[in-house]
């Protein structure tokens, strides 16, 4: 890889050496933001914004890697710093070994190109059919008219549209139109796609097949992806690393499995809830009260694989119980099993207060967090 | 009416078609890149130059509130030094021109500013230089606006060449002013005024079509 990048155009060749942090992960970085913050100064009345503050972390070459965080977390802002839209205020970005953010004008714009984008809006030429919208970035790198075509033709096969060539994308619907900035962003044959909530305009069902293929191009090219989101179900069905931020900073990151079944950060517990979803049945959570009753209703964490299998069984054979089962959700996110479960311990037929209080010693020995939600009549 | 008088209007037709095409053409050929860059040329922008955008800005204002008829009179130097003279219909291209290249302008600035921005982030994401994405993006995207943009310049035009007769230009306003006011003639009047109504028809269903056929935005099956 890095033989490649030597050979590439003399004037994108960074004299200044990349200061290496981790040393044995380096050569497999795609991106790194090095000590990056980015803030906007104050205009017109409007007061400055740090944007962003003390990011420093890399994306494996290769990888699908999420960016997850709420409205104004500064993804748009991060995004944006890899492919040179911005600038960082302090720190640096290195893309595939170059330094995005010290380069400037051709350079830069040569740079760019080996870097795709696609967006929430799509950001089609209305006036360009999907073949000519597609053609357009190669039409900018300077490609030969046959060169082009052939492309466009193999690009439109890609994202599984060929007989969309010559509409207008008026004409197309939006998980259509999202298959055109796809196929668009891949011309150049770049070795990062960045996605800025580019299913967040889809209905769930397209935004399923949208991501689909973005699995398959990277799976298939190689393509590094770096998705940035607000909604944990584009994370837990694609990306295979996770970053959360927060007010302009990273608050956690790693695999999605370990951060998703140890979440800390209140932000990224917040995120899993959407999927785990804490909130119970109505029906349910309308017949909890707090005086005693026949049953206590605790609620049992379940985090990683098959981790949830046989808890049920087990309750009731090692602790001779007749469990039974109010509420429960688990769903699956990077191979782990993530979710809750609510179970009913029936008190008056199994010794009182005693039963629940076994169920939850029991529980935390085995290393299922879990709470006591009230009783049922 | 005589066949004299026929080909009068005939003639002022011709000279009117003349003096607003011609002075369309300049003016376009200026007030296009005028208006591109006024619209894209602001802090933050595209060609971002803030101070020469707000000077061009104040001339483009100036030479607009300017009425006409003191224009075409106050550039008489000017006028002669381009064409020759200062009188006839080719010397009054000049003002004409001068008229309408700021009003062209804040049409096309107008049009161009319609453009989604997104579109410009899109083009510079995939390494569009400035140049690329004013003819690839800017341009070809609010091709409808420049269109209709044109067409109201060339209406505006017929009307200003009606003042041209002061400084001997000819043309339809001049004949209506000459033969229907001056000589009592209402009949040439009124066949001055059809038939300027009839070039405006013209002109804006023409303008309307192509602007509609190379409308994208629109467009269903």
């Amino acid at each position: 890889m890095k033989a490649v990048s030597m050979n590439a155009h003399p004037s994108l060749v960074i004299g200044e050496p990349v200061e290496i942090r981790d040393a044995p992960a380096e050569p497999e970085a795609m991106v790194r933001f090095a000590d990056i913050s980015k803030t906007y100064p104050a205009y017109r009345g409007k007061p400055g914004v740090n944007a962003l503050q003390g990011i420093d972390f890399a994306i494996a070459r290769g990888s699908i890697t999420g960016v997850i965080g709420r409205s104004g977390a500064g993804k748009s802002s991060l995004v944006r710093l890899i492919n040179g839209l911005e600038k960082p205020t302090t720190g640096r970005v290195v893309v595939n070994n170059r330094d995005i953010s010290a380069l400037t004008g051709r350079d830069l714009r040569l740079a760019q190109r080996s870097i795709g984008m696609i967006f929430q809006h799509f950001n089609l030429l209305s006036s360009r059919t999907a073949a000519n919208n597609i053609a357009l970035p190669l039409e900018i790198a300077g490609w030969s008219k046959a060169d082009i075509k052939a492309r466009v033709t193999e690009l439109l096969a890609l994202v599984g549209i060929a007989d969309k060539h010559d509409r207008y994308p008026s004409e197309l619907s939006g998980g259509q139109k999202q298959r055109v900035g796809i196929a668009r962003a891949l011309a150049t044959r770049p070795s990062v796609l960045l996605s800025d909530e580019a299913t967040s305009a889809l209905d769930p069902q397209t935004t399923r097949a949208i991501l689909d293929l973005l699995a398959n191009i990277n799976r298939e090219l190689g393509v590094t992806i770096v998705l940035i989101t607000h909604e944990m179900s584009v994370v837990r069905q694609l990306a295979k690393e996770v970053v959360v931020l927060d007010a302009g900073r990273v608050v956690e990151s790693g695999h999605v499995a370990d951060i998703f079944t140890q979440p800390e950060h209140p932000i990224t517990q917040s995120f899993l809830a959407e999927v785990t979803g804490d909130s119970l049945p109505v029906s349910l959570a309308s017949r909890i009260v707090q005086e005693p009753g026949s049953h206590a209703v605790i609620r049992v964490q379940v985090r990683g694989a098959g981790a949830g299998d046989t808890l049920i069984a087990r309750l009731a054979r090692e602790l001779g119980l007749d469990v039974s089962l109010l509420s429960a959700r688990i769903d699956e996110i990077g191979g782990q099993h993530v979710g809750s479960l609510v179970l009913g311990i029936p008190l008056s037929i199994s010794g009182g207060e005693d039963a629940a209080t076994r169920t939850l010693a029991w529980l935390s020995q085995h290393q299922f967090p879990a709470e006591r939600l009230g009783y049922v009549a | 009416m005589s066949p004299e008088l026929i080909n009068l209007i005939i003639q002022a037709t011709f000279e009117s078609l003349y003096m607003v095409g011609i002075a369309a053409l300049l003016g376009t050929a200026f007030g296009l890149p005028l208006g591109v860059f006024l619209a894209t040329s602001r802090k933050g922008e595209l060609f971002a130059a803030p101070t020469v955008n707000r000077v061009l800005g104040i001339v483009v204002n100036a030479t607009r509130s300017t009425p006409f008829i003191i224009l075409v009179v106050a550039i008489i130097p000017f006028t002669r030094l381009i064409a020759g003279t200062s009188i006839g219909s080719t010397a009054a291209i000049v003002p004409l021109t001068i008229a309408s290249a700021p009003f062209i302008a804040r049409l096309v600035e107008a049009a161009i500013r319609e453009v989604d921005g997104g579109l410009i982030e899109t083009a510079s994401s995939f390494g569009a230089s400035p140049i690329q994405i004013v003819f690839k993006v800017l341009i070809p995207e609010a091709l409808p606006g420049l269109l209709l943009a044109l067409t109201l310049a060339v209406v505006s035009l017929l009307g200003y060449s009606a003042m041209v007769g002061a400084v001997g230009g000819g043309g339809l306003g001049d004949l209506g002013i000459r033969y229907g006011y001056q000589r009592f003639m209402p009949e040439m009047m009124l066949a001055v005024v059809v038939v300027l109504i009839a070039l405006v028809q013209l002109v804006q269903s023409a303008g309307d079509y192509l602007a509609r056929r190379v409308n994208r935005r629109l467009r269903h099956r």
